[in-house]
């Protein structure tokens, strides 16, 4: 009746048991609050089933915001096992609870952190700074989170049921076969990464189709903003490459649940194809995550420099190249299988040639910040400590790059430093940026300067306590996923990294306070121009928080930065919209969405435990969702120019209030 | 409805364009499979036969029936699909390249 | 007059309003199909790695039954042409004539699908099935692969008749043929590389 799956499937470690206990009590406090407070038909309707991108977007970066939270979790249970593991002690963590929690880390950052901050902020700024009402494909755009969270909360009830994967998070072959991976930590594995991975898939082809066909008039490719062009080349890279994940995780399926032999020891397979393959994926993944973030340091640089971003050309084409690129190093994960010379070195120095581009955007920042009038707040600092601490991280991954230094830092302590340093100094880096940067536009004020500014020095001190260390132990043969080790003089390093975790800790804790005081002050930091940085890109040339049609008028765009210009004809202020208003065409909310994220999550925890009649509920209920999608007529409607106008003039009035105020506090501060 | 019939004209071809892509299609089917069956040629000949039919077949079915062309949708169709090919190339080329030589390398099987 | 989300060309999008976003829709299935084509790449790639290890197995040659796959190939063949006879008929408004174009499309297809179940299930039956060696799982999995996006093409034509049948030609069926069509010439592609690379190729 319920295949593998009994009550000792319940874990009884008291770790986890406590997590249990937790996450069950604060999921039920939740859920009583949110009835107390009937706010389950406001959720429903203005957030679960609503295909407005600003919302999506902001959802995508809550969950990720939880999923940090246990991901570094995992981290910390990671550092202090290390920490007390020394001269072969036991520490805390038994290894089979150890392998599961590095597994888990990856995969969590990777695939529930990193990922969907680069989609959230995809898709509260795209669709603003291309001067367009919504994406291509809004339903689909509903439709790709609930896949995602799907993912998520498959990857969350493995905690629960079972096992997550003790395999590393890309699951080699043929470790991750049936035959060493009998139990269904694999499994999870695989039907939360292929359920998110269709997700993304969509998103990726919503957005490109979004950005190539839906830009507002007179915005020509080489018009876009810096993040839009990153994000497009970001788009590229999820359309060429995750299908290759999606396939090779298939053939991995297909060799847990039919029996095929794609990865197996005998009969035939070839676990090496298994590593090819899930890096041909796997490098194209690391650049979808990282453009994105160079183009929020160029927006970042270019406002608070004020200047326009130096070399925008080179930028647009550097990002290009890299994307080509991108898919001609994937060996140089795998430079010691054993291709042979001829094989390393051609991947050797493609790897090296990517840095090229890479140093070109470097070289674009600082001259951009070269003579601008340079504004230290916190989105700058990240973006300072980000220029410095991805060149490090770059220049280990170019001696990474070296096939011969490779065979002797190849699975150490400097691997997980190197990506660590680009990761987090990149990705991370970013994504805090951009979340202050781009905050005000989705909620209407702006965070907390001060402890923006505390968690930007905490992370930034604590990453180089945390893994300087771990290159440093690398050079003593330290190598990666170890649950204790023999040599004791290891142990004050380990120490101090361990120390570096607790001060990114503080980092986490103090963006959390930022958004408590944030929250609290929200009244003094309103943005009530929609235009808080006096910034160049359209998505400021619309209120803040945006409506939900975006923009009353679609703008037209005569240059790059154009925003900036319309605040110069303007005398220096944003031109506000003018009657008459016309009828919006908008698309309509959807149920389909949640309700197929709801199925595929039914049917991914069915399939992980065997339980075939409940997969083929879940199938037949996805088809059944699908095909009422296909056959509704009702999906958009129009927004009544008098109710546009009835926004929009609020907004005027609000601006106009501000403005009057503003000029009484001046004078007032000028007579005393 | 009147600009259906005229946009149909120039991007969704005519019962001609359709008859000759058929006629094309089963030409180049016939042409590799006779070659393999007879066994006339030489191995590495019909190797070239078969992937120089098979191509010209694809670009059949691109052009004559799913009309892609560089003037629909500013030939962001034909850009995305020679990216792809080229990606396909790059990854299939150099997967086999690389598993070509681990074999050799590790002389297994 | 009004405006639009669903397309941004302002200027003519309310003198064919439908076509821009009926243009947007095939774009977006375009480019669909391209990260389809790089899933069957990926099929491809590991069929070809794959080819030996037939762990004392049968190889290609001596299983596959080329005078079959030659029926397949022209059932699919000619199903690409009907298909683009009921493009036609729409462009026509002829609502009767798509109806039966795609209906023998359907039945084409269908007989395609009868082939091939056929086959597979001839090979299982003398116990070679995808279990037997890394060569056979390859290529049952790229050829089924490729066996359900036809199912799945069936499935969609099936639902296109309804759809014309209550609905009519509107501009939210049309797009939809347009679509379907981009698909199944999609699944000829694909299955020329089949027929060219595992069949005629396995023999050699």
């Amino acid at each position: 009746m319920f295949g593998k799956l009994t009550l000792e499937a319940i874990p009884t470690d008291p770790i986890i048991m406590t997590t249990i206990a937790g996450i069950v009590v604060g999921g039920l406090a939740l859920m009583a609050a949110i009835t107390y407070f009937k706010k389950w038909g406001y959720l429903w309707t203005e957030w679960i089933t609503s295909i407005d991108h600003k919302k999506l977007g902001i959802m995508y970066f809550l969950v990720a915001l939880v999923m940090l939270l246990r991901g570094f979790a995992d981290a910390i249970m990671m550092r202090s096992q290390q920490m007390m593991a020394s001269g072969g002690a036991e520490g805390f963590l038994p290894p089979s609870h150890y392998d599961q929690i590095f597994t888990a880390h990856g995969v969590i950052m990777i695939f529930f952190v990193a990922m969907p901050m680069v989609i959230g902020l995809m898709n509260l700024v795209v669709p603003l700074q291309i001067g367009a009402r919504d994406v291509a494909f809004p339903f689909l755009n509903n439709l790709s989170f609930w896949l995602f969270a799907a993912g998520v909360i498959l990857v969350n009830v493995s905690l629960f049921a079972g096992e997550f994967a003790k395999t590393g998070w890309l699951a080699y072959a043929p470790l991750s076969g049936k035959e060493y991976s009998p139990g269904v930590g694999v499994d999870y594995w695989i039907w939360a990464l292929q359920i998110s991975g269709i997700g993304t898939t969509l998103t990726g082809i919503n957005f490109f189709v979004t950005i190539i066909k839906m830009r507002t008039k007179g915005m020509s490719m080489f018009r876009m903003p810096i993040f839009t062009w990153t994000s497009l080349c970001a788009n590229v890279l999820i359309i060429a490459s995750f299908p290759i994940l999606t396939a090779t995780i298939a053939l991995l399926t297909l060799d847990r649940y039919l029996g095929m032999n794609f990865f197996t020891t005998d009969l035939g397979g070839n676990m090496m194809m298994y590593v090819n393959l899930i890096w041909a994926w796997g490098h194209p993944e690391v650049y979808i995550l990282i453009l994105p973030a160079f183009g929020v340091f160029s927006e970042v640089i270019s406002t608070f420099a004020r200047k326009r971003l130096f070399g925008y050309g080179t930028m647009v084409w550097a990002t290009i190249a890299i994307t080509i690129l991108s898919f001609i190093v994937w060996l140089h994960h795998f430079f010691t299988m054993g291709a042979g010379a001829n094989v390393n070195a051609f991947f050797g120095i493609m790897t090296m040639i990517i840095a090229i581009p890479t140093g070109v955007k470097i070289f674009n920042w600082l001259f951009t910040m070269y003579r601008g009038r340079l504004e230290f707040t916190s989105p700058v600092l990240w973006t300072l400590g980000f220029i410095i601490t991805f060149s490090l991280g770059g220049m280990t991954g170019v001696m990474l790059s070296i096939p011969a230094a490779n065979f002797v830092l190849h699975n150490s302590l400097f691997v997980i430093a190197h990506f660590h340093n680009v990761i987090i100094g990149g990705v991370v880096f970013g994504m805090l940026a951009g979340l202050t940067f781009w905050f005000p536009k989705a909620f209407g004020f702006t965070l907390n300067e001060k402890w923006g500014k505390r968690s930007f020095w905490c992370w930034l001190i604590g990453f180089y306590v945390a893994f300087t260390p771990l290159y440093v132990l690398s050079f003593f043969g330290a190598v990666r996923r170890m649950q204790s080790y023999e040599n004791g003089d290891w142990q004050p390093l380990m120490i101090v990294a361990w120390v570096g975790a607790v001060i990114i800790a503080a980092g986490i804790a103090c963006t959390l306070i930022q958004f408590y005081v944030s929250i609290r002050d929200r009244k003094q930091n309103q943005d009530v121009t929609g235009d808080p940085w006096g910034a160049r890109t359209l998505e400021w040339a619309t209120s803040s928080p945006a409506p939900f049609y975006n923009f009353a008028h679609l703008p037209e765009v005569e240059g790059v930065d154009d925003f900036w210009r319309m605040k110069e004809r303007n005398g220096g202020v944003a031109p506000l919209s003018e009657a008459p208003y016309q009828d919006i065409h908008m698309p309509k909310n959807t149920w389909e969405g949640p309700v197929l994220g709801g199925l595929s999550t039914v049917f991914g925890f069915a399939l992980v435990w065997h339980i075939w009649w409940l997969a083929i509920v879940g199938g037949i209920g996805m088809f059944a969702v699908f095909m009422a999608r296909i056959f509704r007529e009702d999906v958009d409607y129009y927004v009544p120019a008098a109710e546009v106008e009835r926004i929009e003039s609020e907004h005027r009035r609000r601006v106009e209030a501000d403005a009057s105020s503003s000029t009484h506090a001046t004078q007032a501060g000028g007579q005393a | 409805m009147s600009g259906h019939a005229s946009h149909a004209e120039h991007s969704h071809g005519s019962v001609k364009s359709y008859v000759i892509g058929l006629i094309l299609s089963i030409v180049l089917t016939i042409i590799p499979f006779g070659v393999v069956m007879t066994g006339s040629f030489s191995t590495a000949v019909t190797l070239l036969i078969i992937v120089a039919t098979a191509v010209a077949q694809v670009l059949v079915q691109l052009i004559l029936f799913m009309h892609m062309s560089t003037k629909t949708d500013e030939g962001w169709n034909v850009t995305s699909f020679v990216f792809t090919v080229a990606i396909l190339v790059l990854v299939i080329g150099g997967s086999l390249w690389i598993m070509h030589n681990l074999h050799l390398n590790m002389m297994i099987g | 007059m009004s405006t639009d989300t669903l397309s941004n060309q302002d200027d003519h999008a309310h003198e064919h309003d439908h076509h821009d976003t009926s243009g947007t829709k095939l774009f977006g299935f375009w480019v669909y199909l391209m990260s389809d084509l790089v899933i069957f790449g990926s099929l491809f790639a590991t069929y070809a790695v794959l080819l030996r290890g037939t762990a004392d197995g049968p190889t290609g040659a001596e299983i596959f039954e080329l005078p079959l796959i030659l029926i397949s190939t022209f059932l699919l063949l000619v199903s690409s042409f009907t298909y683009g006879m009921a493009v036609l008929a729409m462009n026509a408004d002829r609502v009767a004539q798509v109806k039966t174009w795609l209906g023998v499309t359907f039945l084409l297809g269908a007989g395609f699908i009868g082939l091939e179940a056929y086959e597979f299930n001839h090979l299982i039956h003398l116990g070679y099935g995808p279990d037997r060696s890394a060569f056979l799982s390859a290529f049952f999995t790229l050829v089924g692969t490729h066996g359900l996006h036809v199912i799945f093409g069936l499935i969609w034509i099936l639902v296109m008749l309804i759809q014309v049948q209550t609905k009519g030609l509107t501009d939210m069926t049309r797009p939809r043929i347009m679509c379907l069509s981009l698909f199944w010439h999609f699944l000829d592609i694909v299955w020329i590389c089949v027929f060219s690379f595992v069949y005629l190729m396995g023999v050699l």
